[in-house]
């Protein structure tokens, strides 16, 4: 059936069984492929796009479920203030090695930040349990959170 | 840009003999194409741009294109290569855009991401490239000044003559060079590392922009025209054959277009062994309009199997090795000395049992490739792949065309670790699509890819050790079970008759017991070494404890006084030996940074450990510092790594960032392992088979030690001492000796 959903500022109408998760809606019908597939059970995070500002697992949200939310991904989080400062931070401190879980993690960290300007490290640490980046750039996600939050990016923890 | 680590990097300075020593080191560039062919026929008064060579081109408004020639899996090799002919092109770093080359031996010789190669390949080959293009912009400035070649230099993006003052940007000049001669490398000087201004400096991979604001460049964002999205379900019990299925039932399912069977050959043999068709597994495609459709009429297949009786399990595999290590001796790998009469004569011997599992690779993005065979029989591939020209064979073979119809794309790899050196998904993807009769996009979901990886296998130790009465190793053996067939290891499953500590004590014996397999066994990044980095290195932990001597000083000790061992000749001819000296270099500073010295100090429950090795021509050693509390739960505070990879840090933020990946990877493996039974990997997903999150990531110090030797890679190196040290420092910390893996993230009572 037709389902109309608002992606990054724009509406789209897609003829699609209600069950199709949102990630393959983005993905396959819409051309939208910033949201990345890798588990497609919530398990990994490299799906994470915003519904009305809050960090989702698309791979497991289906389309049917979507409504009027505003879906954000990936490609427009930098129009945020807290998407530019995050994708400068992550340039910043070169976070990247293979760069696919990234679009997830920018999202999680987006979300964090939005509702806890100046994270600590434990709540980085639950903020960002969900996303999984297999390369283990996560020393470096940490310090580019920080860094975007205007926080002293040292680790403290050792 | 601010950066973990850097300030401890010199900056670049290396004695001339250091640096002709790593240019005679590393021109075995047998594999890498130096090809300076006439690239001049087409130019033209009114060309845009000059082509240099078939790395380099340079517009005429000085804009220049550099192609980096092996895929990129993270490894950051898409930076990294071009910085090396920017460097000696003197380009102006912010002027060049690098372009991706599509999997074409003949032009570029070797093309892989495999083995931490790429550095010492091309570490001279990719510097002579660059050094060409501009002594054929000098010699088309000296030409347009009437002047001398050798009177003209250049500064980033021009050519200067001194003498005059005259200055010509490259623009300027690339129709007028790329109509010269290309020079012969031979004559070409290369530049004074001291003057480097590119290599030894921090560069962000050129595609972070991209990724940062999710533009489609991975393997699995590939759309062409007309194409339609694929699965391809495959026997859960490896070598199983397709019974039957419901085919009419896929087809009835929504979005849906067709379901067939495809027949492979069903070999389990693994990775870099055996026929080109390898992991062609019988099982059904099936096609539909979006990838979810495809994946979800999957459930509707009821496919039934023949699995052959298969049946083996980790239980099974452990209770055999336990009857190999109970009923003596296996196939002798070396025997030197009297290991008997060494251990006859021991002031005190020690043993130990030790194992570890299979493990997938699991990179984050899963398989995929996207075919098309177009109409006039050529096919053409998009692939993630480390290893092209292996795909472009089974492509080949299980299409029916010749190879040289076959155009291979080689698109950003969401993470390698070795995976992607076996090409299975590629020709899954070209039967699919030749069937289908349209372009198709196979992707693979985590399940098949926990489940049909080529695995890092699983193997079994029992070691022996024989101590003098003044606490020295005098004797040394080591009873390995691992797999193969008819003699011969599987895949990564092999002991080097030379690992350490084979040439540093008198009397050592190695013997080896192989198990069937029905699994694909493969290289895991840094292969071999990073289960056997596990084992001997804690078991030497084990021996120094009793010895009496600091652990830190047992390994001096066995290390000796400084000589180089022979290795066998490899991949790429002859190597450099095992420099011990470079080891107990490497070992001496570790153990400074982390306050080795000072560690009786550190509270109850907090230990540090140390551990060496050398795999991909680099040296490394780590100290871990764990604690253990009461109840033996147990965290990794903090880990130190110094490595001695020559010369040179080409992309020091890059090499950091591998170092950090390593150190997680490593600890990763701790706790990380696949269980199998009945023939087949029980895991689906992350939920059992757990990668380390955030939480996981200690702080990690990172130094390299600059020595006057050829530059090697870094992208394995770092990883297999992670294990050990982290193994050591619990024992330090807890008393208990970690000896079979995986561990219990929750506690060390697991160990």
């Amino acid at each position: 059936m037709a389902f109309t959903i608002n992606v990054n500022g724009a509406d789209h109408t897609v003829d699609v069984d209600g069950d199709m998760p949102l990630l393959w809606v983005l993905r396959d019908e819409l051309n939208i492929k910033g949201p990345k597939f890798g588990c497609g059970v919530s398990l990994c995070g490299a799906c994470t796009v915003h519904l009305d500002g809050n960090a989702i697992r698309a791979c497991v949200t289906p389309v049917s479920a979507v409504g009027d939310a505003q879906v954000t991904t990936i490609e427009a989080i930098g129009e945020t203030e807290i998407g530019a400062k995050l994708q400068d931070a992550w340039l910043e401190e070169d976070v990247i090695q293979c760069g696919y879980c990234q679009a997830g993690q920018i999202m999680s960290a987006a979300a964090l930040l939005a509702n806890t300007p100046a994270p600590t490290d434990g709540g980085i640490d639950a903020a960002m349990a969900g996303n999984i980046c297999r390369c283990a750039t996560y020393q470096r996600i940490r310090k580019a959170i920080k860094r975007a939050a205007g926080l002293d990016t040292a680790d403290t923890r050792g | 840009m601010p950066l973990d680590n850097a300030e401890q990097l010199p900056a670049a300075g290396l004695s001339r003999r250091g640096f002709l020593r790593a240019g005679a080191a590393a021109g075995g560039g047998l594999l890498v194409g130096l090809n300076f062919a006439a690239t001049a026929a087409a130019q033209s008064a009114a060309a845009t741009e000059g082509v240099l060579n078939i790395y380099v081109t340079v517009g005429t408004d000085g804009a220049i294109t550099i192609v980096n020639k092996n895929p990129e899996i993270g490894q950051g090799i898409k930076t990294m290569l071009p910085m090396l002919i920017a460097e000696e092109l003197d380009a102006d770093w912010d002027r060049v855009t690098v372009v991706q080359a599509d999997a074409d031996g003949a032009k570029y010789g070797a093309q892989f991401a495999g083995g931490s190669f790429a550095t010492p390949m091309n570490w001279m080959p990719m510097r002579q490239t660059g050094a060409a293009a501009r002594a054929m912009l000098i010699a088309a400035a000296a030409q347009q000044w009437g002047v001398g070649a050798a009177e003209c230099s250049t500064a980033p993006g021009k050519v200067v003559h001194a003498a005059t003052g005259q200055e010509l940007d490259y623009g300027a000049l690339a129709v007028a060079a790329a109509a010269l001669t290309a020079p012969d490398p031979a004559t070409l000087t290369l530049k004074d590392p001291a003057d480097f201004r590119i290599i030894g400096t921090s560069i962000p991979q050129v595609d972070t922009m991209r990724i940062l604001t999710g533009q489609p460049i991975f393997g699995i964002d590939v759309e062409v025209p007309g194409m339609k999205y694929a699965v391809y379900e495959k026997c859960p019990v490896f070598g199983g054959t397709l019974v039957s299925a419901d085919l009419d039932a896929a087809k009835a399912m929504p979005g849906v277009i067709d379901a067939f069977i495809v027949r492979g050959n069903n070999s389990t043999e693994g990775t870099l062994g055996g026929n080109v068709l390898e992991g062609l597994m019988d099982g059904v495609a099936i096609v539909a309009e979006n990838w979810w459709y495809a994946n979800r009429a999957r459930s509707v297949l009821n496919a039934e199997w023949d699995t052959r009786g298969e049946s083996a399990s980790d239980a099974e595999h452990a209770a055999k090795a336990a009857e190999a290590f109970a009923s003596g001796p296996g196939d002798v790998l070396r025997d030197d000395g009297d290991v008997d009469g060494a251990f006859e004569g021991a002031a005190k011997t020690i043993e130990a049992e030790y194992s570890y599992p299979f493990l997938s690779h699991a990179p984050l993005e899963p398989q995929n490739t996207t075919v098309a065979v177009h109409e006039d029989g050529s096919v053409e591939v998009w692939s993630p792949t480390q290893n092209p020209e292996p795909g472009r064979a089974g492509v080949a073979l299980a299409l029916g065309v010749d190879p040289s119809q076959i155009t291979i794309h080689m698109i950003r790899n969401g993470g390698g670790f070795g995976r992607r050196l076996n090409n299975n998904f590629m020709t899954e993807a070209a039967v699919i699509a030749q069937r289908a009769g349209v372009p198709v996009k196979l992707v693979w979901n985590r399940q098949d890819d926990l489940r049909h990886d080529v695995y890092r296998p699983a193997g079994f130790h029992k070691f022996g050790a024989a101590l003098d009465d003044q606490g020295n190793l005098v004797g040394f053996k080591d009873h390995f079970v691992s797999f193969g067939q008819d003699g011969r290891p599987h895949s990564s499953a092999d002991l080097a008759p030379t690992t350490f500590p084979v040439e540093y004590v008198e009397n050592v014996r190695y013997e080896q017991t192989l198990l069937p397999l029905n699994m694909p066994t493969g290289p895991m990044r840094a292969p071999g070494s990073n289960a056997l980095a596990f084992v001997f290195q804690s078991f030497l932990d084990e021996v120094a404890a009793e010895s009496g001597k600091d652990p830190l000083q047992f390994h001096l000790d066995v290390l000796g006084e400084p000589r180089e061992v022979v290795m066998t000749p490899g991949f790429m001819g002859p190597q450099p030996g095992f420099n011990n000296a470079r080891m107990a270099d490497v070992l001496r500073i570790v153990a400074e940074r982390a306050g080795w010295a000072d560690r009786a100090s550190l509270p109850q429950g907090t230990g540090l450990g140390i551990a060496s090795y050398y795999c991909h021509l680099g040296y490394f050693a780590h100290v871990a510092k764990v604690t253990v509390d009461a109840n033996g739960g147990w965290a990794v505070d903090k880990i130190w790594m110094v490595g001695d990879v020559g010369s040179q840090i080409i992309n020091p933020t890059g090499a950091v960032n591998q170092c950090e990946g390593g150190c997680l990877d490593g600890l990763g493996q701790m706790t990380l392992g696949l269980t199998f039974e009945n023939g087949q990997v029980v895991d689906s997903n992350f939920n059992t088979y757990a990668l380390p999150r955030i939480n996981k990531m200690p702080p990690v110090d990172i130094h390299f030690h600059i020595t006057d030797n050829p530059p090697t890679g870094l992208g394995e190196p770092a990883l297999p001492p992670v294990l050990p040290a982290v193994a050591n420092a619990i024992f330090a910390a807890s008393g208990r000796r970690v000896r079979s893996l995986p561990m219990s993230g929750a506690s060390v009572a697991s160990a």
